[in-house]
């Protein structure tokens, strides 16, 4: 189990029984392999039982790790965990570098308030409302950024993105709630969604979602349709010369992605209590793809890695920058330390010069010797 | 052979984008005259070029004028003394003549009266955008730039191909002329040239060396020479049948330059 | 008549401020394939220096501006021989390393001077109004203009009579053959990093004059609509990039005052996307 452990998301709850079965024999290693198998669904399964944990982390979290602060964060880090995950879809899976992907996550959040807000519908229907809002647009934008290729298609992508967090911002006929954003109606959210105290819930939703997202991932990527994204991600002249054309093939990459990234919006919307314009920036969609190159590109968990991990840094720094303990060093130590962005940028820069592939990569580096270790 | 090669090659392989499109290429360039690069289409000629340029990622070893040259940057081999002329022709289709003869410029005092005396239409055309000359006049362009600085070797990949044979005959002229003064590595599919001005040849096929040796040789022995490069019929080879297999242009203008051979000859 | 030439100049001004960032970025986008994410920071990197010259140092508006603009530029070449350079092959990396650079420089200049706008002191002699037609155009449209003008002139010159303008410009229709031509084209590239940072700090320095204060996210927010102008004007194109960025600065300002106040961002969007649909092949453009 520990060395099972050590390639996934820290899970500070865990137990961590790290067994001194040094048992060698046939039996053994069957059992290991079935466990190196089956590992994410332990992994999920101690996932799911989190919102009863007592035990502290000193460090990682401030109370237990049952406790509704701790499930919110770990839930913000789930939910940005199957994020990151769709946007690799598009980045790691297909070679598309879209600088969009904010604005579907963006889309599912406030169309599925507004819905409530402004039509009274029920979470239900809201929701559907925003995840098909979400899909309609990124079908509609997509068609036209595809349109060009390379890195014309970053630019586009980047100025529809744009466009949407003006208009989020600017606050069209007073809909959008401008700066402040609006929260969601709570007399059409179900009771079991609201108050503190229903916190675990909203924590198995996002690791619903999360789940949702890596089995949706896994399953188009290996697909017959995701084959031919690995062959455009590798070489898309290749592709053409075998008679395929792809244009349509990267409109679904894109759909598929724009979904995920709606219902994300819808999780996050539930997680939150509201709608602000920071989902729609551009630093969003910066923030997603500084996930997916810290956790590893184009693998499965690379991006849930780097998604969790930047999330609970962002937090966690922003609260150490608040801290008295920063307060009260000198400028030049002061000023980088209390800006939890100056240092995941200069991370992010370190990662991607000196750890091509992210962290996802340091992890099967450490495999062979973890193997000779435990073997 | 080997010891006294201008540029010789072993081992050579590329991978491009996870495709093994060399998988050991043995080159040897002769210190005079023209060597041929045959193979058919696809074999893996032009990458073989841009492999000793630097162009592609290549790993193998690579020597030129006794210097290893397998680990440099294209810029820098060119500075060992290699004028490349690419398939493509690579003229700048936005610079004019002129520019495009001044960017290639390395030497203190490049060879412009050669050039010209060579190729009189480049000073004439100087302002004209090379994008608006025809296909003929970019492949004068195209030489023209290897033989401003002082070479130890030209290096020119198909630059017959996709010419009016009457400008085929032409380029065939002045390769000729060239190789008297530069030793010539030339790509060439057209093997009525070949047998004009190569001396040695080497043979591609899927990426790898097939066959090192004389190129009149070769192209003497019909059955090698179709085994290797998929042509010759059933008669003995003669310039007309070495053609029939190349398209009608390439047959027409290796009628041409046959022509202009057995014209010059004394 | 007068709100149309006011109207017609803060556009102009703004379309500025724009060519002065997307000329560079065009120009390191058309030669190196860099999509250099970490332009908005050195347009941020000029606007505080030329600040801090300005209010903090008591240095006249000129001399703050030079600083400025001679920070940028050094800031451009460390960013190029620094970061960019030894990621030479491989190119998407490159692309991320600025990403990283783009979000931590905003966030230092935040760090150390606060993340509310701070006020930039207009100089006396910029701070009066030309009338023409009817309308009271503030001077500081006019500086914007005439800077854009300048570089816009200098570019050109650069590109079409010195050597170094003749390897940019083969360079952006195949830089792999003017290596092939024995050009060591590495020097090429500081040079246009060089000459990207330093037009985008100058335009950071003349934005503070323009909108009056200096905040740390002024540089990604134009780095948008500067994408917009670099796609629209031909990737690797300076006179497009001048095209493009009037034409932008123009809808932007007149969709803004004549329609709701945030549509005109959004035309430029939708103009952007018209253009995508109707000439996708043209743009990516050639250096003219
Ligand atoms: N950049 C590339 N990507 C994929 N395949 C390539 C690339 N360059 C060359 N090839 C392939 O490698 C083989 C050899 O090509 P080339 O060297 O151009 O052959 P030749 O010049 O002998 O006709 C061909 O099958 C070609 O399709
Ligand atoms: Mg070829």
């Amino acid at each position: 189990m520990s060395t099972v452990t050590s390639s996934t998301p820290p899970t500070p709850a865990v137990p961590s029984p790290s067994p001194p079965s040094s048992a060698t024999g046939a039996p053994a290693r069957t059992a290991r392999i079935a466990l190196l198998r089956w590992w994410p669904l332990a992994l999920f399964g101690v996932l799911a039982v989190l919102p009863y944990g007592t035990v502290r982390v000193p460090g990682l979290l401030d109370g237990p790790v049952g406790s509704p602060g701790s499930l919110q964060l770990l839930a913000l880090c789930l939910v940005f965990g199957g994020l990151a995950t769709s946007y690799d879809l598009l980045l790691g899976r297909t070679g598309l570098l879209s600088f969009g992907h904010a604005l579907y996550f963006a889309a599912g959040l406030y169309f599925t308030d507004l819905a409530m807000l402004e039509w009274r519908l029920p979470l239900a229907s809201a929701a559907l409302v925003g995840i098909g809002g979400a899909a309609v647009l990124s079908v509609l934008l997509g068609a036209v950024s595809l349109r060009v290729t390379g890195i014309g298609f970053a630019m586009v992508t980047l100025a529809f993105a744009q466009a949407g967090a003006i208009l989020v911002q600017r606050n069209p006929g007073g809909v959008t709630g401008g700066e402040e954003g609006r929260a969601a109606p709570s007399d059409l959210l179900p009771g079991s969604l609201i108050g503190i105290e229903n916190t675990p819930n909203l924590y198995w939703i996002a690791l619903a979602y999360l789940a949702l997202t890596l089995a949706v991932v896994h399953w188009t990527s290996s697909s017959p349709t995701g084959r031919v994204w690995a062959g455009i991600r590798e070489n898309e002249r290749r592709v053409e010369v075998l008679g395929l054309r792809p244009y349509g093939f990267k409109l679904v990459a894109l759909a598929v992605a724009g979904t995920l990234a709606g219902v994300g919006g819808v999780v996050y919307l539930l997680l939150t209590g509201g709608a602000t314009p920071q989902a729609a920036g551009s630093d969003t969609t910066l923030s997603l793809l500084v996930m997916v190159v810290l956790g590893g590109s184009g693998t499965r968990w690379g991006p849930v890695l780097g998604g969790v991990l930047y999330t609970w840094a962002a937090h966690r720094l922003g609260d150490l920058a608040n801290s008295s303990a920063i307060a009260d060093l000198p400028g030049v130590l002061r000023v980088p330390l209390s800006q939890p962005l100056f240092l995941l940028g200069s991370l992010f820069v370190g990662v991607v010069y000196l750890l091509p592939g992210g962290l996802a990569k340091l992890s099967s580096r450490w495999r062979p010797i973890r193997g000779g270790l435990t073997a | 052979m080997t010891s006294e090669a201008l540029l010789s090659a072993r081992g050579l392989r590329v991978v491009i984008d996870g495709l093994h499109i060399l998988h050991g290429v043995d080159l040897d360039v002769a210190p005079t005259g023209v060597t041929a690069l045959l193979g058919r289409n696809g074999a893996g000629k032009t990458t073989t070029v841009k492999a000793v340029m630097g162009l592609v990622p290549r790993t193998g070893d690579i020597r030129f004028a006794g210097r290893d040259v397998g680990r440099l940057p294209t810029h820098a081999v060119v500075r060992q003394g290699i004028g490349y002329a690419p398939e493509d022709r690579g003229v700048f289709a936005g610079l004019t003549v002129a520019e495009n003869l001044r960017l290639a410029e390395r030497d203190a005092d490049p060879a412009y009266p050669f050039v010209y005396e060579l190729f009189p239409e480049l000073r004439s055309r100087g302002r004209q955008l090379a994008g608006t000359l025809s296909g003929g006049q970019q492949q004068m362009l195209a030489i023209g730039r290897t033989l401003l600085n002082a070479n130890r070797l030209i290096v020119a990949d198909e630059p017959t191909k996709g010419l009016a044979p009457k400008i085929v005959a032409e380029v065939a002229d002045v390769l000729a002329r060239v190789a008297e003064r530069v030793p010539v590595l030339l790509v060439e599919q057209n093997l009525a040239l070949v047998r004009r001005v190569a001396g040695t040849c080497t043979v591609l096929a899927d990426g790898r060396t097939a066959h090192q040796g004389d190129a009149a040789e070769l192209l003497a022995d019909e059955e090698a020479a179709r085994r290797l490069l998929g042509v010759g019929g059933g008669h003995p080879v003669a310039a007309s049948s070495i053609a029939t297999a190349a398209p009608a242009v390439a047959a027409a203008s290796a009628a041409t330059a046959t022509a202009t051979a057995t014209k010059e000859a004394p | 008549m007068a709100t149309v030439v006011l109207l017609a100049c803060t556009g102009l001004g703004l379309g500025a401020l724009y060519f002065l960032i997307a000329s560079g970025l065009s120009l390191i986008f058309g030669l190196m394939d860099v999509l250099n994410l970490a332009h908005g920071a050195l347009l941020s990197v000029g606007a505080y220096a030329t600040w801090w010259g300005a209010a903090q140092a008591g240095l006249n508006y000129w001399l703050a501006l030079a600083f400025g603009t001679a920070f940028g530029t050094v800031a451009a070449v460390v960013l190029e021989l620094v970061l960019i350079r030894p990621l030479y092959t491989r190119p998407r990396d490159q692309i991320l390393a600025t990403v990283g650079v783009g979000l931590a420089v905003p966030a230092l200049l935040m760090g150390i001077w606060g993340g509310d706008a701070r006020p930039f002191p207009q100089p006396e002699s910029l701070a009066g109004t030309v009338h023409i037609a009817g309308a009271a155009v503030p001077v500081n449209r006019f500086v914007l203009i005439g800077a854009a003008a300048l570089v816009l002139v200098a570019l050109r010159l650069f590109l079409a009579r010195t050597r170094y303008g003749l390897i940019v410009r083969a360079g952006v229709e195949d830089r792999a053959m003017v290596t092939a031509l024995g050009v060591d084209v590495r020097k090429a590239f500081t040079l246009v990093f060089a000459i990207g940072g330093a037009a985008a700090a100058l335009g950071g320095g003349l934005a503070a004059l323009y909108f009056g204060s200096v905040n740390p996210g002024q540089g990604a927010n134009l780095l948008i609509f500067a994408f917009v102008v670099v796609v629209m004007g031909g990737m690797g194109s300076v006179a497009g990039a001048a095209a493009a960025a009037v034409a932008v600065g123009l809808v932007q300002q007149f969709a803004n005052y004549y329609t709701a106040d945030g549509l005109g961002d959004l035309a430029v969007v939708a103009l952007l996307a018209v253009l995508v649909l109707a000439r996708p092949r043209e743009l990516t453009g050639r250096l003219a």
